[in-house]
Order: C-alpha cells, then sequence, then structure tokens
C-alpha cells in the first residue's frame, strides 16, 4: 500500500508560477481521492499565510495545508516540473512539488519521515527528477512507513 | 530542556525538523526529544521553550520568544542541523 495513490504522480507537468504548481500537487491529491477540491484552495491560503517555508530544501517544495473535512485519507502526491518555478524561496527553483494530505496529526508521520529520509540522498533526488515514466517515478517512490 | 520543531501548520516540515533534530541530538549523547508544532502552538504555549528550531521565513516572524531560534534553510541537512544545536547546547 503506497502513501502515493494511483494517480498522485505527474511528469513533465507545465506550470509558469508558484500557485500553478501548487494546484498542480493538489489536483492530484483529488485524482488520487484523497482530498476534495477545497483542499487545493487552502493549499494555496497557506502558502500565502505563511510564506515560501514549503520549500524545504533545494529544488523541492512541501505544499499542503491543515487536517480538515477535506481530507477523505493521508497520503501524499508528486508533480515533477517541466521546468523550474520560482517560488521567492533561497532553496529556488523548484522542480519537484510533493503535495501532502494529513486526515489528523499522526497518521502521516511514518511516510512522511520515510520520504524525508530518500530526499537526503541526492542521487534519489536526481531519479525523481530524471524519470521519463510515471511507472518508473512509481517505484522509486514506493515507500515503507518508517517505524 | 524544551526544544520545539516549528512550521506554519506543524504537520509537514516541522515534522522533518524534528526527525533529524533527534537523530542529531541522539549523535551528540543530548537525551532530550524534539516537539512539532505550529506557529499558532508555539505563539500560544512555547514562552518557556529554550531552543526553538525553524526556517529562516519564519524566523523572523517569531519574534518575542527567550527561547534560542535556529534557522535551517535545508532540512535534509543533517550535518548543519547537527553542527546548530551543538553550539546552542555548548
Amino acid at each position: 500500500m503506497s502513501a502515493f495513490a494511483e494517480g498522485s504522480l505527474a511528469i513533465a507537468v507545465a506550470a509558469n508560477n508558484r500557485d500553478e504548481a501548487i494546484i498542480a500537487s493538489g489536483q492530484l491529491l483529488v485524482a488520487s481521492g484523497r482530498v476534495t477540491p477545497v483542499y487545493v484552495e487552502q493549499m494555496l491560503a497557506a502558502v500565502e499565510e505563511f510564506g515560501p517555508y514549503i520549500v524545504i530544501a533545494p529544488g523541492i517544495a512541501l505544499a499542503h495545508a491543515r487536517p480538515s473535512e477535506a481530507v477523505l485519507s493521508s497520503g501524499l502526491s508528486l508533480a515533477v516540473l517541466a521546468q523550474p518555478v520560482e517560488f521567492g524561496s533561497h532553496n529556488d527553483p523548484v522542480r519537484l512539488v510533493f503535495g501532502l494530505a494529513a486526515i489528523d496529526h499522526d497518521q502521516h508521520l511514518g511516510v512522511l519521515s520515510a520520504l524525508a529520509e530518500r530526499l537526503s540522498e541526492p542521487q534519489f533526488v536526481n531519479n525523481l527528477l530524471n524519470a521519463s515514466t510515471i511507472e518508473a517515478l512509481a517505484a522509486l517512490l514506493y515507500l515503507e512507513p518508517a517505524e | 530542556m524544551r526544544i520545539v520543531a516549528v512550521c506554519g501548520l506543524g504537520i509537514g516540515t516541522s515534522i522533518i525538523l524534528k526527525m533529524n533534530a533527534e537523530k542529531a541530538l541522539g549523535e551528540l549523547g543530548v537525551d532530550a526529544t524534539v516537539e512539532a508544532v505550529s506557529v499558532a502552538e508555539i505563539r500560544r504555549s512555547g514562552q518557556d521553550a529554550n531552543i526553538i528550531l525553524t526556517t529562516p521565513d519564519l524566523a523572523e516572524i517569531l519574534v518575542g520568544f527567550t527561547a534560542q531560534i535556529i534557522s535551517i534553510e535545508h532540512v535534509f541537512d543533517k550535518q548543519v542541523i547537527k553542527e546548530k544545536l551543538e553550539q546552542a547546547l555548548a
């Protein structure tokens, strides 16, 4: 059982700016059944409120909103952007936009920790950027929850 | 010793900071846990925190705390997290 459900991944995604990039990762959460469309608006509101800190490492954004009725189940999505996008962060430009849906404060911790562990390897990040098919991306992102 | 990792909503970035900070503390031989909280929670209950770990843009808005604020640009960079924690604990 993957944290990345069917429909949660996309490559060569066209996005011209921060909001389009966040919407892309949010739409993948909608498409994979994790959230209702209102969650995507909440993701945009969160980045407006707190700023570009969601670009947590060079080239990598983690977009999400708070747990709410718009979340159906906890999970992740990933939009690999065709062209890098500026978020206004010291870790710009962004190529990987992860979407996170959390149904509560705890259920997603295992997969988030497992993902963070993998993303600390530069080679893993390169492999994500260079995946040429959704299947290749899915194979890279099969995560066993940590602990 | 109260160490807190802070991000906007307390469920994403702060969780990753907490995870890497706890590993660093383990390597430094410090027996401490790290709480992951939101900006709203730290404002409500963070006055007794000793160390706050967060990102540079959130560090700017976290004013009025007595805690040492450690700002981390790259949350996967365990070496930098370890060095900054070691300095803060010295």
